[in-house]
């Protein structure tokens, strides 16, 4: 490649990215949210989904559920990078793991009559997806299921009256019965 | 109910800042009084045993802690106030958390009811340095200040060092709470450096040490870090080993530069026999570095056959930038002692003796020459009477950040760590002179030496006030070319000698501004008069600025220019013929 003049070596990457679900558990305290965020930003690292609840109330412990993509020396970093923040007890790298869980939940709104209402209904049974708000011209859905049973479903409700949807991002767990 | 008035450790927010800073062993505190800070302030007037020193600016207060830091290995302590106190420490903290330098900043904050309402003199202090700080804290009750102190203490100075900021709103200043003394459950459980490295890991870097034929030690800020007894172990290392060893601008001084195994500093203005080491090595032992792009040059051509081994503190820093075969985490001077331990028990020393001849043709290059003059003052010639003049003394030198930070790299001759600041990571211009004051106060008795440029030097002059209010006898040595000289460097290699803006145009009489100051104020231009006025200097007890004119136009070599790998050094002109130093046809210079 052409080096511009530039007190800075250039070059160019060319290692594929992967996608990469990591759960991060915390100290619930202010700011711990700002700073994993501000570590992504202020690093350049992507976000693809980002879940965070207090799952320990006694213990003030929070999970973080973060899908990110880079390289992997880059998915490499990331995961050091957020190991040695002080509030930070763990992280693990769930899609390493190969064993874990991944689901999402969306409320998808379709508003349409006749025959696509009918459609949208039964795309809806088959997706296993909930009716939790209807009226004579309009669904709210509610789905679970990981990040690519969501998009499609999504998908196939576009051409039907596709109104509006709302995606928790993706929380993972996983298999067996030891914690992370 | 228990009448709680006559308890010892209740008492206000103020009090129990100072108190902690007693309890940590601070001796010395940086700071600037406003508004926010008050209540600390008045504390501080009624006690004698931590002394405060009165800066002129909080950027200033933050350098001289960094400097402080650095020389002793004890964390550096700050106060400021709300809103832009805090703002000006920014720039020392990003510096510190680049070069892992612990200190530990008090910020004043508006009352707790106020903060959000953009109250005068607030600022989300918290914020803004949460990226420029190992960790920050706003304490929003009184009763959770004692904590938060200790913690900040811990986490400034255990793993890898770094600054942190405690915000103190003033209300809670002001309100009344228990102390406690430090104790283990102040630390989040979540924090805990480990120290020790792996022993399989140092049993694998051993038997690559000890198979070797080709190796080189590369060490970095991480041993100085580390403490004494490291550098120590670094230094038997090498003994025990035998083998070459190069060192990173922040690693000055681990190993002596007298010392027979020493090939200089290595990476964009290092020595040409440290790159070519670096590149054509085979066992790369990498002791507290990080491989920093000023070090590797082009990633993808940075020392291609080698495997390399990397001790470090922070996992982080491992496979960042290059990807390394044996990585250890641990704490480099333990690391090291497990080292030597195996390496003595099982392994002999190397016979290395075709790499050091071949070392020494690279050697014979003599990289680091310049053209004598005898009419105008060449900077290394100036960094090595200083060198020469100051050598055997109980000497700390600093820098500010260009061409004069790399001469002095390459020419001052450090033998002992704890003695070298400079502004590595962050490269702040500014940071010499009151990083010279923060270590002159550490050391009295000691000479303490800033090395800087004519432009470095003016972005914190107020400080020469604090150094004559403390009669701290600092040395601004000022190489004046009258230029940002690395600026106008690259803009004559790379950007077709448009000179643009960095000319320092109206400078100020630097002997008149001594002396305004109440300091003492130095010139010389010509060579053979700066003998007679480094001596003088020196023997001064009081602030010099010495103005030392040298050749305006001298550029920095050697030099890793952009793109380039370590075997691609441009040398100065002056620098033998390769086939005078090595028959060979190897050298692409």
């Amino acid at each position: 490649m052409n080096q511009p003049a530039s007190a800075y070596f250039l070059e160019d990457r060319h290692d594929p990215n992967e996608t990469h679900t990591l759960s991060v558990l915390v100290q619930n305290e202010p700011g711990v949210l700002a700073r994993v965020i501000g570590l992504f930003s202020g690093r350049g690292y992507n976000i693809e989904s980002l879940t965070v609840s207090e799952t320990e109330s006694q213990k003030h412990l929070s999970r973080i559920t973060i899908v990110t993509t880079g390289t992997p020396m880059v998915i490499q970093q990331i995961k050091h990078q957020l190991d040695r923040m002080i509030p930070v007890y763990r992280v693990v790298d769930m899609t390493l793991t190969k064993r874990a869980i991944e689901r999402e939940l969306a409320m998808v709104k379709v508003r349409s009559t006749g025959e696509p209402r009918v459609e949208a209904l039964r795309l809806a049974d088959a997706f296993r997806a909930r009716v939790i708000d209807a009226t004579t011209e309009s669904f709210v859905f509610e789905i679970t299921g990981n990040t690519d049973k969501i998009t499609q479903f999504i998908d196939l409700m576009r051409p039907l009256g596709l109104v509006e949807v709302a995606r928790t991002g993706v929380a993972a767990i996983g298999r067996g019965p030891e914690g992370m | 109910m228990t009448d709680k008035s006559h308890d010892p450790n209740q008492m206000t927010g103020a009090a129990m800042i100072v108190r902690a800073l007693i309890d940590h062993g601070v001796q010395h505190l940086f700071g600037y009084p406003g508004g926010a800070v008050l209540p600390i302030y008045d504390e501080i007037f009624q006690q004698s045993e931590v002394e405060h020193i009165l800066v002129r600016h909080e950027q200033g207060a933050g350098h001289a802690a960094e400097g402080y830091a650095r020389s002793t290995g004890k964390p550096g302590v700050v106060l400021v106030t709300s809103g832009p106190g805090a703002t000006n420490m920014v720039t020392p903290l990003a510096d510190a958390l680049m070069d892992s330098i612990p200190l530990v900043c008090i910020t004043g904050q508006v009352p707790t009811h106020l903060i959000g309402n953009d109250a005068f003199q607030e600022c989300d202090t918290v914020g803004i340095t949460r990226p420029c700080t190992k960790h920050n804290w706003l304490v929003r009750n009184v009763n959770d200040l004692a904590k938060v102190l200790h913690e900040a203490f811990y986490v400034a100075t255990t793993g890898r060092p770094g600054p942190v900021v405690v915000d103190v709103p003033k209300d809670v200043q002001f309100a009344t709470g228990t102390y406690h003394p430090p104790r283990k459950s102040d630390v989040h459980i979540s924090y805990s450096p480990r120290v020790k490295g792996d022993a399989m890991q140092i049993r694998k870097a051993v038997a690559l040490l000890a198979g070797a034929k080709r190796p080189v030690i590369y060490s970095g800020g991480g041993v100085i870090n580390a403490g004494r007894e490291a550098s120590k172990l670094l230094r038997e290392l090498v003994e025990v080993t035998g083998f070459p060893i190069t060192s990173t601008l922040m690693g000055l001084g681990a190993y002596p530069a007298s010392g027979p195994n020493w090939l200089g500093m290595l990476g964009m203005h290092g020595t040409y026999e440290a790159n070519m080491t670096m590149h054509d090595c085979d066992v790369m032992l990498c002791v507290g570095a990080r491989f920093d792009d000023r070090i590797t040059g082009r990633t993808d051509a940075f020392s291609p056959n080698s495997k390399k081994i990397h001790i470090d503190i922070d996992p982080s820093s491992i496979n960042k930038n290059i990807r390394v075969d044996v990585p250890i985490i641990g704490d480099c001077g333990d690391v090291l002692a497990d080292i030597l331990q195996v390496f003595k028990a099982e392994a002999k020393k190397p016979d290395i003796k075709p790499w050091w001849q071949q070392i020494a043709t690279w050697r014979a290059r003599n990289s680091l020459a310049f053209k004598p003059n005898r009419d105008v003052i060449m900077p290394q010639y100036a960094i090595q009477r200083l060198f020469e003049l100051t050598r055997g003394r109980d000497t700390y030198i600093t820098t500010e950040v260009g061409q004069h930070q790399m001469w002095a790299a390459q020419f001052y001759g450090f033998e002992e760590p704890h003695r070298w600041m400079t502004s590595g990571g962050l490269g702040t211009m500014g940071y010499g002179l009151p990083a010279a004051i923060g270590v002159q106060v550490a050391h009295p008795d000691s000479l303490v030496i800033d090395i800087g440029g004519d432009a470095s030097v003016q972005m914190t002059m107020q400080e020469m006030s604090t150094a004559v209010q403390y009669e701290l006898p600092v040395k601004i040595f000022i190489l004046n070319n009258q230029y940002m000289g690395m600026v106008r460097q690259w803009q004559q290699l790379l950007h077709g000698n448009r000179l643009s803006h960095s000319y320092s145009e109206a400078l100020p009489d630097f002997v008149k501004l001594a002396e305004a100051y109440g300091g003492v104020g130095l010139q010389v231009s010509k060579p053979g008069d700066l003998d007679g006025a480094i001596k003088e200097m020196i023997s001064v007890k009081k602030p010099v600025l010495f103005d030392c004119r040298v050749a305006a136009l001298e550029n920095c070599f050697p030099m890793i220019p952009s793109g380039k790998a370590h075997n691609e050094m441009i040398l100065p002109a002056e620098a033998s013929d390769p086939a005078a130093a090595f028959a060979g046809g190897k050298a692409l210079v």
